[in-house]
C-alpha cells in the first residue's frame, strides 16, 4: 500500500498512502527550508552531546558541568559577601546588632546556617520539638541574651567541647532516692507550682521533698536556674510534656538532652550570625 | 527554479504521474508596485507605526526628582514599569494581563466586522516587510526588473544591488533591534553606552538577536511567515461569518474571464475580469485571490487597488475586486441589491465584552491605591506558647508606599479580647504601632501578637489587621488568623 501513491479524486492531488477508518491523507508539501530547519535540529542535538555531557558517563569535549557552574557559583557569592562576613568576623556581636545593615545580613546569613544545621532538632522557625527547645518563646533554660545564646551554640550542651556545659539531675526513682510515692507527692506540687489541677493533699506533702531534693537547682518557687540549666516549673512551658505523666517520667528517669558544639565545625562568623539569628526569633532577652 | 504561481503549483501534481514532492521549494513572490486607496491607507499606518515604535522611547515624562523621565519605560532592576502617568509595580502586571485582553478582544471585535485587516495592516510583520519590500524596489527595481535580475547570472551589477539591498535590510534591522531596549533604560544613556561599547553583554545580545530576527523575518521568510509560521490565520476563521468583510473577487461579475481585442465585441456571457493577472502580480503572498478566500490572503487590499486601476483603463465599473462580504455577494449575485450587516450576535458580543474589559481596565486604573497591605502569617512555628501560659503569633505586614514621598502608618489589630501587638523589636504605644516608610518602596514590619491561651480559644480565630494614614483614615484592613494550640 505504502508504495502505491494514488490520486485523490476529488482534488486530483497525491496522497501520502497513508489510510484510517478510510480517510487518506493528502499529500500537503512542507516547505524545504522547513525540512531543513528540523535537519539542523538534529544536528545541533548531535553537536551538543558531543560538546556537552548528556551521556552518563561521558563528559563532553567542552568538559563543561552544571557542579562546576555550581561551584563558580558559590564561590562568586562568597566572594561578594565576604566584606559583610570579615566585619562580622571583626566585631562583637553587640556591636553588628547595632548596625541595620550587618544585622539585617547577619540573620538571613544566620537563617540559612540554622536551616542547614539546626532545624534538623529545633525545626525551621525555631519552633522546637518534644526534648528540643522551642527558641522562638521566652524560656531560656540556659540563658536568653547574646552571650547566652552563642556560648550554647559554641560549645553545646552536655556535650563532648570541653566548656560544654553541663548539668545532671537526678534519677530519683531509677536509683532509689525516692520512693514510688514520694515521687507521686513531689510530682503534685509541681503541678501545683505551675498552677494545673492537681491533688491538694499530696501536694502539700511533696512541698518538703522538693525543698530538700529539687530546690537546690530549681528554687523553692520553682523559678528555675540558668547557670545551671535548670528548667523553670512555674510556667507554662514544658520541654518534655506538661502532664502528670510526664513530669513523673522526668523526676524519675531525669532527662538530659545533649546538644552538639559548633566551635570548629562552624567558623566564627557563621557562629555570630546564628546566634543574631536566633536571639530574634522572638524570645531573646 | 522555474516561478509558479501558486494555482499553477496547486495543481501541479494532476499533471504528474509521478508522486509529488514532500517537500516544496518556496515559490519566490516578487510583488508588483501599486498605487491606490488601500496602498495609500497601508502607506499611512505604516509610517504612523514605525514612527510610535522608534519614537517612543525618546518621548520625556517629569515625574520629580529621583524617578526616570521617560514616558514609556520597563525597568527590570526597578522594577517598575512607566506608562506616562502610570507607575506599575512587579506584582500589578495583571493592568498588562488586562490590556493584553483587551488587545484580543480588541482584535476579535476587527477580525468579525473586516476579516484580517490586522495582518494586512498592522502586523509587525507586514509593516516590516513593507518596508524591506519598499528598500528592496528602490534598489532593484519593479518586479519584472527583479525577476530579471534572479535570472541574471551573477556580475558586478547583480552583486552591487543584492549587496546595497541587504545591507539596507541590516541597517533597517539593526535600527529596529536597537530601538527595541530603549524601552528598558534612560535611551540616551543606552545609546550613548551601546556605542562606545560600555553597554552590557545583554544589551548587545538583545539587540543583535532583534536584528537577526526582523533581517530573516522580513527580509527572507515575509509571507511564510502569513502562511506557516502564524497561528492567528488558523483560528481567525472562528471570528467570521458570512457577514464579516474580506477581500473578495467577484465572481458573479467577473467570470466569465476574457481578454479585451481592440474592436472584438466581448463574446456574449463574458464577465468583467479580462484575465491580466495584475491582482496576482502585485499581491504579498503570491496568491490568486479569484480562487476564493484563501488561508494565504492578509488581506492587504493592494489586489483591489490594481484591480481598479484597469477596470478604470478599460472602463468598466471599479470594485471587481472589493472589501466586501459572503453574504452580501451572494444577494448581489441574484440580482438583488446586497446588505451588509454590521450588528450582529458575534459582533455585538465582541463589542459587549470590550465595553467590559475596558471598563474594569479603567475603573481598576482609577481606584489604583497608592498604598498597599499584605499581611503574612508566620508559618514556622504556627504559634508559640509563652512562659505565662498566653500564645503568640507572628505576622510580617508588608506596606508598599508607592507615593514618591516618605510617609507614616498605624498598624492596629483587632479580633478578640486580650489581643496584645508588640512589634518585634520594641513596644507597642496605645496598643498601636507607627511605621515611617519611605518614598517609592516596600516597608516590613515583624510583629506579635500575644492572647492568653483561654481566650485565644481551641484552634484558630479571626483577627484583622488595620492600618491608618498619619490622617487617620483608614488604608487598608486585612483578615487573618490567630493560631493557638489544639487543647
Ligand atoms: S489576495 Fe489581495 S488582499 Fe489578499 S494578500 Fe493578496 S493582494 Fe492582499
Ligand atoms: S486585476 Fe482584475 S481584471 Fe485583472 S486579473 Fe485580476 S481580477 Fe481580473
Amino acid at each position: 500500500m505504502a508504495a502505491e501513491f494514488e490520486r485523490d479524486p476529488v482534488t486530483g492531488r497525491s496522497t501520502t498512502g497513508h489510510e484510517w477508518d478510510g480517510i487518506k491523507e493528502l499529500n500537503t508539501p512542507l516547505p524545504s527550508w522547513w525540512l531543513y530547519t528540523f535537519y539542523a535540529t538534529i544536528l545541533f542535538a548531535v553537536v551538543w552531546s558531543v560538546l556537552y555531557p548528556s551521556i552518563p558517563g561521558i563528559d563532553g569535549l567542552l568538559k563543561h558541568t552544571n557542579r562546576q557552574d555550581l561551584v563558580e557559583t558559590v564561590k562568586a557569592a562568597t566572594e561578594a559577601q565576604a566584606p559583610m562576613v570579615d566585619r562580622i568576623r571583626a566585631l562583637s556581636i553587640e556591636e553588628v546588632r547595632k548596625d541595620p545593615q550587618l544585622l539585617a545580613f547577619a540573620r538571613t546569613g544566620g537563617r540559612a546556617a540554622f536551616n542547614n544545621n539546626c532545624a534538623a532538632c529545633h525545626q525551621t522557625g525555631g519552633a522546637g520539638a518534644r526534648g528540643f527547645p522551642n527558641l522562638a518563646d521566652d524560656e531560656w533554660i540556659w540563658g536568653g541574651t547574646l552571650a547566652d545564646i552563642e556560648q550554647t551554640i559554641r560549645y553545646g550542651i552536655r556535650g563532648e567541647h570541653d566548656k560544654s556545659r553541663l548539668s545532671m539531675m537526678p534519677r530519683f526513682g531509677a536509683d532509689g532516692m525516692l520512693s514510688p510515692a514520694q515521687i507521686d507527692d513531689v510530682v503534685e506540687h509541681v503541678l501545683a507550682l505551675s498552677r494545673q489541677p492537681h491533688d491538694a493533699a499530696r501536694a502539700a506533702r511533696g512541698a518538703p521533698l522538693f525543698v530538700e531534693q529539687c530546690a537546690a537547682c530549681h528554687q523553692n518557687d520553682g523559678s528555675g536556674n540558668r547557670e545551671l540549666g535548670a528548667p523553670a516549673l512555674n510556667d507554662q512551658i514544658w520541654l518534655y510534656g506538661g502532664t502528670r505523666a510526664a513530669i513523673r517520667d522526668s523526676v524519675f528517669a531525669a532527662r538530659a538532652g545533649a546538644m552538639p558544639h559548633w566551635e570548629g565545625r562552624l567558623d566564627e562568623a557563621t557562629i555570630k550570625m546564628l546566634t543574631l539569628y536566633v536571639h530574634g526569633l522572638g524570645g531573646g532577652k | 527554479m522555474k516561478s509558479l504561481s501558486s494555482r499553477e503549483r496547486e495543481a501541479a501534481p494532476t499533471n504528474q504521474s509521478a508522486p509529488g514532492p514532500l517537500y516544496a521549494d518556496r515559490v519566490k513572490v516578487y510583488p508588483k508596485r501599486i498605487s491606490g486607496t488601500w496602498r495609500r491607507v497601508k502607506w499611512a499606518i505604516l509610517v504612523a507605526c514605525l514612527s510610535v515604535y522608534y519614537g517612543g522611547a525618546w518621548l520625556r515624562w517629569d515625574r520629580g526628582p529621583g524617578a526616570p523621565d521617560q514616558a514609556l519605560l520597563i525597568d527590570m532592576s526597578g522594577p517598575r514599569a512607566y506608562f506616562f502617568d502610570i507607575e506599575i509595580w512587579p506584582q500589578e502586571v495583571y493592568y498588562i494581563t488586562g490590556l493584553l485582553v483587551l488587545a484580543a478582544v480588541g482584535l476579535f471585535f476587527v477580525t468579525s466586522l473586516f476579516g484580517r485587516v490586522w495582518c494586512g495592516y498592522a502586523c509587525p510583520q507586514t509593516v516590516w516587510t513593507d518596508l524591506f519590500m519598499l528598500v528592496e524596489r528602490w534598489i532593484q527595481g519593479d518586479r519584472s526588473a527583479r525577476i530579471r535580475l534572479d535570472k541574471a547570472s551573477w556580475g558586478v551589477r547583480k552583486i552591487a544591488l543584492k549587496g546595497a539591498t541587504h545591507a539596507a535590510w541590516l541597517l533597517i534591522a539593526a535600527a529596529t533591534g536597537g530601538a527595541w531596549v530603549l524601552y528598558f533604560d534612560d535611551a540616551p544613556t543606552v545609546v550613548r553606552e551601546f556605542f562606545r561599547g560600555e553597554s552590557t553583554t545583554g544589551v548587545y545580545f538583545f539587540v543583535g538577536l532583534f536584528t537577526a530576527t526582523t533581517y530573516v523575518l522580513a527580509g527572507w521568510a515575509r509571507e511564510q511567515v502569513c502562511t506557516y509560521m502564524c497561528p492567528w490565520p488558523r483560528f481567525q476563521a472562528a471570528m467570521l461569518d458570512e457577514h464579516s468583510a474580506a477581500v473578495t473577487y467577484r465572481a458573479w461579475r467577473g467570470e466569465q474571464r476574457g481578454p479585451i481585442r481592440k474592436g472584438v465585441a466581448p463574446a456574449p456571457g463574458t464577465g468583467d475580469c479580462i484575465d491580466c493577472k495584475a491582482c496576482v502580480y502585485v499581491c504579498p503572498t503570491g496568491i490568486d485571490i479569484r480562487d476564493g478566500l484563501q488561508i494565504q490572503c492578509i488581506g492587504c487590499g493592494l489586489c483591489i487597488d490594481a484591480c481598479n486601476e484597469i477596470m478604470g483603463k478599460v472602463d468598466r465599473a471599479p470594485n471587481l475586486i472589493a472589501w466586501t462580504s459572503v453574504a452580501y455577494e451572494a444577494e448581489r449575485a441574484q440580482g438583488r441589491p446586497g446588505r451588509y450587516r454590521f450588528v450582529r450576535p458575534r459582533t455585538i458580543l465582541y463589542a459587549a465584552l470590550l465595553a467590559v474589559v475596558a471598563t474594569v481596565m479603567v475603573v481598576a486604573l482609577a481606584l489604583r491605591t497608592t498604598v498597599e497591605v499584605n499581611v503574612l502569617r508566620d508559618r514556622m512555628p504556627q504559634f508559640v506558647l509563652l512562659a505565662d501560659g498566653s500564645v503568640r503569633n507572628g505576622y510580617t505586614v508588608k506596606i508598599l508606599n508607592k507615593e514618591r514621598r516618605a510617609a507614616s502608618f498605624r498598624i492596629e489589630a483587632t479580633g478578640f479580647a486580650g489581643l496584645v501587638l508588640r512589634p518585634a523589636q520594641g513596644e507597642a504605644q496605645n496598643g498601636a504601632l507607627t511605621v515611617q516608610a519611605k518614598p517609592d518602596s516596600v516597608e516590613t514590619v515583624p510583629l506579635f501578637l500575644k492572647a492568653p491561651r483561654a481566650a485565644s480559644g481551641p484552634a484558630s480565630r479571626g483577627v484583622t489587621f488595620r492600618v491608618l494614614d498619619a490622617q487617620g483614615r483608614l488604608v487598608a484592613r486585612r483578615d487573618t488568623v490567630f493560631i493557638g494550640p489544639a487543647r
